[in-house]
């Protein structure tokens, strides 16, 4: 027998099914079908007052991402970068939004598509601009001194816990990291980026069973970007709705659309807040779509034109910007921009100009103890 | 002094190391009430409680990966992975997220934990309860690889293991768990990483094993006649770091060498200590390096004893190489 696989006639519904009440979503989750592709650019009500400056700040660092991330596809392009290059534009709101909603002392852990996650937790700085160039560009200065590269940028400082190149081997690290968190009593939360493609990994599912099982203080955000690499969502998981992976692990759920960053950075408050008072772990989908294609080799051939066109719509940059001018005028964000796009020349400039990695230091860092090493000898 | 076996040993480290940093976490299948599928962990539940001691699902990914997390954000987690044969769920977390954090982080964020997991056949334990996998970890750098052989180094080697600055794979003998008894000291002491043990002095040739094999070279010396030919007996202790002056300064002296141990040959240990004294000491040989192995099968059941180096094909080999 021939099985086909077909794409479901209808979307599932968002309503668990679940009968514990403690893993129903407190927040009804969007309705797909109000989201899909191919319907107009979503309105949005003016702006309020407070949230003018919320949503400028938030604007600014998602364009840093996006022109850091253009200057990064030029740099590869010019042969001054190797390897691989995952680049997230047009996810921006989705790391932006939900980081907006953290306090300093929270953990970020992300994926191999990371830049933005790690700019937008040093609040996309000209330093971390300059550390993720000079990373990318594979030199000394960089974020892991030029050791690690795109995929897998650290930052101590801001607590960045890194881009992961296995997809979904991150997940149970982030159940580790909360609890610590919850072992040494303090009030921090981690967030734990992954893609629609990690939500089939074993190492997802363990990770989602000890931090439901331990309650730990935790947020799993899969950025659904539409596609596992080349394959669409409907090729890769039987269910499309990726949240109702919670119900089997006592976790909440909340699913909605990442074209308005303000409003990703309010549902994700509300987790993180219930994780950081009630030990509550909660798994999001955020809908997104990246413009470019899985990596910098592929040119995405697999979408059709119109497919981008009609998310093109749905930029979360164009959105966040346009509601900025109807409320502040122009002026402001064409001297605001202008200011992002000499912080992004600075940071190539300091990358091109840094020393590359040094190859003594090819020993450092195995080891606490470089001296130990066998190999070396 | 008391005597303990090794699970005693194990747990006696474990216990005094809680006691002393509250940074020091257990966790694994069965560790918690029921005290550890070999009792490696009995008690410590009732004493440091349950967030200190957790019982996890039986999912290895899981539980190395949350332990990394842990070790990450400063925590000593002590991963105990019930056979060594169950740790392959969890090696892309061991090798690819666990051994490179220290490195890739450009020496920003270690990982120091220890995974505890009893390897190794000889209890008929059949195909997923017999496995020796201590060369794939030898061979990812990053990782530190300890095999000890008897009580007293159990606790030591444990010791160093719980304050050692990087992630720490501690394979345990199991076929000599309780077998192996000894006078261990009460209250802390370590040994060192990277300190092979001389067992017994010779001069006639060298023999260099570890962990259970230990037992089963003294007993291919004390009966099956072995010792006539003088053999200097190693035990490494440490894979990673090795002590490979105490390895060559014994080849130089002896000239002849049998290397024992009971994964398999292809790819083992032994190729990596064969390279290392053909490298380093080659000139000092008068004989060819010898290994005796497990065979390059699967872990057989009834024919286990077919499969492990026996006290009869060491000591051929040993006879072999003293007269070549």
């Amino acid at each position: 027998m021939r099985l086909h696989i077909m794409r479901p006639m209808k979307k599932t519904v968002a309503g668990s099914p679940a009968s514990s009440p403690s893993t129903q979503s407190p927040v009804p989750a969007t309705d797909a079908a109000d989201s899909s592709p191919t319907s107009d650019a979503p309105r949005f009500p003016p702006l309020a007052s407070d949230e003018v400056p919320l949503l400028k700040e938030m604007y600014r660092q998602m364009l840093v991402i996006r022109r850091i991330e253009e200057a990064c596809a030029k740099a590869y392009a010019q042969g001054k970068m190797g390897g691989f290059l995952h680049l997230g534009i047009g996810q921006e709101s989705v790391c932006v939004g939900a980081i907006a909603a953290l306090r300093p002392e929270d953990y970020v852990i992300a994926t191999y598509r990371e830049h933005g996650h790690c700019i937008a937790k040093a609040n996309a700085s000209l330093d971390v601009c300059k550390a993720v160039m000079a990373e990318l560009l594979g030199k000394s200065t960089g974020i892991s001194k030029g050791f690690g590269g795109s995929m897998h940028l650290f930052d101590a400082k801001t607590r960045f816990l890194g881009g992961y190149g296995i997809v979904g081997g991150h997940v149970p690290l982030a159940a580790g990291v909360a609890y610590a968190s919850k072992y040494r009593n303090l009030p921090e939360v981690t967030l734990c980026f992954f893609g629609d493609g990690s939500a089939n990994q074993g190492a997802f599912f363990e990770g989602l069973s000890l931090a439901g099982l331990w309650k730990l203080p935790v947020v799993f955000i899969c950025e659904n970007n539409q596609y596992s690499m080349g394959t669409p969502l409907y090729r890769t998981l039987a269910v499309e709705d990726v949240t109702e992976r919670a119900a089997g692990f006592a976790i909440l759920r909340d699913r909605f659309s990442g074209d308005d960053v303000l409003e990703v950075r309010r549902r994700i408050s509300a987790a993180v807040e219930r994780a950081r008072t009630e030990f509550v772990p909660t798994l999001i989908e955020v809908e997104t779509y990246r413009f470019r294609g899985h990596s910098i080799s592929d040119p995405g051939n697999y979408r059709s034109k119109d497919e981008i066109e009609q998310w093109k719509k749905r930029d979360a940059v164009v959105i966040a910007r346009d509601r900025l001018v109807s409320a502040i005028g122009e002026d402001e964000i064409v001297s605001l921009e202008a200011h992002i796009k000499a912080q992004v020349q600075e940071a190539v400039r300091f990358a091109e100009q840094s020393p590359a990695a040094n190859p003594a230091d090819i020993w450092t860092s195995v080891y606490a103890q470089p001296g130990t090493d066998p190999r070396k000898m | 002094m008391p005597v303990y076996n090794i699970i005693q040993a194990v747990n006696d480290a474990l216990r005094l190391e809680m006691r002393k940093n509250p940074r020091v976490v257990v966790l694994g299948e069965d560790v918690g009430r029921f005290g550890g599928v070999f009792r490696a962990t009995t008690g410590l539940q009732e004493e440091f409680g349950k967030d200190r001691v957790m019982d996890t699902p039986l999912a290895e990914a899981g539980i190395i990966g949350t332990a990394i997390g842990m070790a990450l954000y400063g925590l000593r987690p002590v991963a105990e992975i019930q056979f060594a044969d169950f740790i392959f769920p969890a090696f892309d977390q061991i090798v690819n997220e666990l051994a490179k954090f220290r490195y890739r982080s450009g020496g920003e964020y270690p990982a120091p934990m220890v995974i505890r997991t009893p390897y190794g056949g000889g209890i008929r334990g059949g195909h997923y309860h017999s496995q020796s996998p201590e060369a794939l970890f030898a061979h990812t750098a990053g990782l530190k690889v300890i095999i000890p052989s008897n009580p007293y180094d159990a606790k030591g080697l444990l010791l160093t293991a719980l304050r050692d600055e990087d992630p720490v794979m501690f394979l345990e003998p199991k076929r000599v768990y309780r077998a192996a008894r000894g006078e261990v000291p009460e209250g802390e002491y370590t040994i060192p990483f990277g300190q092979a043990k001389i067992v017994r002095e010779g001069q006639g040739l060298t023999v260099l094993c570890y962990g259970a094999m230990l037992h089963v070279v003294m007993e291919a010396l004390e009966k099956q006649g072995a010792a006539e030919f003088d053999p200097e007996v190693i035990d490494l202790r440490s894979l990673v770091p090795l002590d490979t002056e105490t390895i060559l300064e014994s080849v130089r002296k002896t000239g002849r060498v049998v290397i024992v141990h009971e994964a398999q040959k292809t790819c083992g240990f032994g190729a990596e200590l064969s390279a290392l004294i053909a490298e380093k000491a080659l000139l000092h040989l008068e004989a060819p390096i010898v290994r005796v192995c497990g065979l390059d099968t699967p872990f057989p059941y009834t024919l286990e004893m077919e499969y492990l180096p026996s006290p009869e094909r060491i000591t051929k080999a040993i006879a072999d190489t003293a007269r070549f």
